[in-house]
């Protein structure tokens, strides 16, 4: 009777064992790469707006405080997408004829708001406030980057879960004096240690357990 | 000389009868899966399995694209159907993981015609059960977010809670018994490979038995796997059912939070898993005509055994409502009232009593315990009572917790029902697609019990011994 296996099979098999575990191995790492890529979180990708409205011009080049658009931020969930009166404020001044500001001019004519497009889009299930951040000392830039450099907005942080408890459990490594929450430009490193735990102890920000409760953040 | 013989009969019962040899012992049980025609019972048996699996997997579809709502499980029995049949079916599988692993180690030489399919229900059961935790979910499809990896949620799951360490005791029984199972198997998988005349069955088998020629380094190989497998399958025989009963007891629930929970379960196991192997065993040696192995013998044993355990779960019954009156607790004795005669689930728990507690007292005369036919019955009763069981334990203790304004009454629908005969079909057609491709006796170890086995013929001493000690006896 003829032999069923190709004399090879036994090596086969054996080697079969070694590959299995490579290739194991590597789909968890390709996993592991693939669920933090910025295909799945939408990070660094620029989002088109309907207004070619650049923060990098406003903030950077013309020094417009966040706080004259965002007018919320200090005192609500939200930190709010201004009204096109905010623009108008200006803009029925200095470049009133611009054709880039059309769709601006057109939402104040016909009192319909601009459809922004969102940028940083939180689940529904992760509650988020925006004002105890800022009354605990996370700067904007914190989170969404220099946004004084952006011509058009885009994530820079994953929003993933890890990293919103990266800081909630350890606040203090984020933080920074009330006075430099709109400074776009703050530097972690300029704070000391002591400096930062004494930050912590000033702003009362709760410990860790708190902080990192399931219903912190979900409600 | 017919003296002596009966004497050792009664003292070493034979447990392969018959006049076998290697090679015809071989052959009966090989041939079931190679050569005998399929008979039209099988095609009945599967088909009646097969079917009911087709009512799971409607079922599942209807639960996976509206959710768990369509079961009877809410508020306050939110731990209904889906857990009382996981535990039912983990349960049944601890004979197996019994009969393979603590058996072996104690060298009980009766476990070895059993083994095989005890095994492959282990299996099967954990299947069956598996089942119940991944759909409980509600989105099967995340179920892995219940193992430890550097998810992207930067969290890890609850170590301190009970449920995670179920996550953890029932993959590794199912992995253990996997394993333990199938490197039981390969020896013979190349017996059927090397008399398969069909060559598909010769490639399946030769493939499964991967490249086992019986050299004496692959028994010596072979020996410590097994034996190592046993011995790490021992402590899940405990563990397993012990962690399934902290799910329980862990939390602060009267009629839960009791520390009887782990051995009362376990034996629990043990007794419902040699009830459901009574239940397999006793159709197959009649159908398989396969007396000559599985003998009267073996049937007695695990009577004894389930007679042994079931008199331990009826000690647990007996602690749980000792436990309710003496801690003297408001809600304790309540719960013990409620489940026991003032609630309106009384005859669920006097049903229990009587399947599980009552049923099993008949074992301890001869009569029964040597009759094939009430094995099977009392069997049935006892797999019932095991249900039963569960059911008490889940229901009348969440049904009726501290506030009396959270009250309600549980009632399973339709699509509890129909999942859970689902899963009996999941069972049945996975015994019987075991049974026709697979051997059912593990024919290698069977042949170590047969009179060619002993090369040494240690007969003659033996009668010696019986006859001297007769003597001794007379005068």
């Amino acid at each position: 009777m003829a032999q069923i296996f190709h004399h090879a099979a036994n090596n086969v098999a054996k080697i079969s064992i070694v590959v299995a575990i490579l290739l194991g191995g590597v789909a968890f790492f390709v996993y592991s790469q693939v669920a933090r890529s910025s295909y799945l979180t939408g990070r660094y990708a620029e989002k088109q707006q309907p207004v070619q409205f650049s923060h990098k011009h406003h903030t950077g080049d013309d020094g417009i405080d966040c706080r004259y658009c965002h007018t919320s931020v200090e005192t609500s969930y939200s930190a709010g997408i201004p009204p096109t009166e905010t623009c108008m404020n200006c803009h029925s001044q200095i470049w009133a004829d611009s054709p880039y500001l059309e769709p601006v001019r057109a939402s104040y004519r016909e009192n319909k708001p601009i459809e922004w497009e969102r940028v940083h889009d939180l689940p529904e299930y992760a509650y988020f406030n925006h004002s105890i951040h800022v009354a605990k000392g996370v700067g904007c830039s914190t989170c969404h980057g220099q946004i004084d450099t952006m011509p058009a907005v885009f994530q820079v942080e994953t929003l993933q879960m890890e990293w919103c408890l990266s800081c909630h459990r350890e606040p203090e490594k984020y933080i920074r004096p009330k006075s430099e929450i709109y400074n776009m430009q703050w530097d972690g490193n300029d704070l000391s240690a002591d400096e930062r735990n004494q930050l912590k102890a000033d702003y009362k920000i709760r410990q860790k357990e708190v902080l990192t409760s399931c219903s912190t953040c979900h409600r | 000389m017919e003296d002596v013989k009966e004497i050792q009969r009664r003292l070493h019962p034979p447990m392969v009868e018959g006049d076998h040899t290697f090679a015809t012992a071989t052959d009966r049980i090989s041939d079931i899966t190679l050569k005998r025609k399929t008979p039209f019972g099988w095609f009945i048996g599967f088909g009646i399995g097969f079917i009911l699996l087709q009512i799971m997997m409607i079922t599942v579809t209807y639960l996976v694209f509206t959710g768990i709502g369509i079961w009877g499980t809410n508020q306050p029995v939110g731990w209904a159907f889906p857990i009382i049949n996981f535990v039912w079916w983990i349960g049944i599988g601890h004979a197996g993981t019994l009969i393979s692993a603590i058996l072996l180690l104690l060298n009980q030489k009766w476990r070895t015609s059993i083994n095989r399919f005890a095994e492959a229900m282990t299996l099967f059961a954990v299947a069956c059960a598996g089942v119940y935790p991944l759909l409980h979910t509600g989105r099967p499809w995340l179920a892995y977010w219940m193992f430890p990896y550097p998810n992207t949620m930067g969290m890890w799951p609850q170590f301190r809670s009970p449920l995670i360490w179920d996550v953890f005791a029932v993959s590794t029984y199912a992995t253990v018994s996997l394993l333990f199972w199938y490197v039981g198997l390969i020896p013979d998988l190349a017996t059927l490979r090397d008399r398969a005349k069909n060559k598909y069955f010769r490639i399946a088998y030769g493939l499964l038995s991967m490249g086992w020629r019986g050299s004496a380094r692959h028994w010596h190989r072979y020996e410590i796997a097994y034996l190592l497998l046993a011995g790490l399958s021992t402590p899940l025989v405990l563990s397993v059912h012990s962690i399934v009963s902290l799910d329980f007891s862990v939390s602060q629930l009267p009629g839960w939070h009791a520390t009887i929970f782990p051995p009362y379960f376990v034996a629990g196991a043990i007794f419902a898993g040699f009830a459901m192997v009574l239940i397999l065993c006793i159709p197959l040696r009649v159908w398989y005509n396969l007396k000559d192995f599985i003998t009267d013998t073996h049937l007695i044993y695990m009577g004894k055994v389930m007679l042994a355990t079931g008199l331990i779960v009826c000690y647990g019954y007996v602690m749980e409502a000792f436990f309710g009156w003496y801690s003297a607790g408001e809600f304790e004795v309540f719960m013990i009232k409620n489940r026991i005669w003032n609630g309106p689930y009384w005859w669920f728990y006097w049903l229990l009593i009587l399947c599980n507690g009552v049923s099993i007292q008949f074992l301890w005369f001869k009569r029964f315990r040597e009759s094939a036919f009430w094995l099977f019955i009392i069997s049935l009763v006892v797999s019932v009572g095991m249900w039963l069981e569960r059911f008490v334990i889940i229901v009348t203790s969440l049904h009726r917790d501290f506030l009396p304004s959270s009250w309600a009454m549980y009632a399973p629908t339709i699509w509890d029902w129909s999942m859970f005969f689902g899963t009996l079909g999941l069972f049945v057609t996975l015994i019987f697609l075991f049974v026709r491709f697979l051997p059912v006796i593990s024919i290698f170890e069977v042949r170590t019990l047969l009179p060619e086995a002993n090369v040494h013929g240690h007969q003659e001493d033996f009668e010696e011994n019986v006859l001297e000690s007769q003597r001794g006896i007379k005068s």
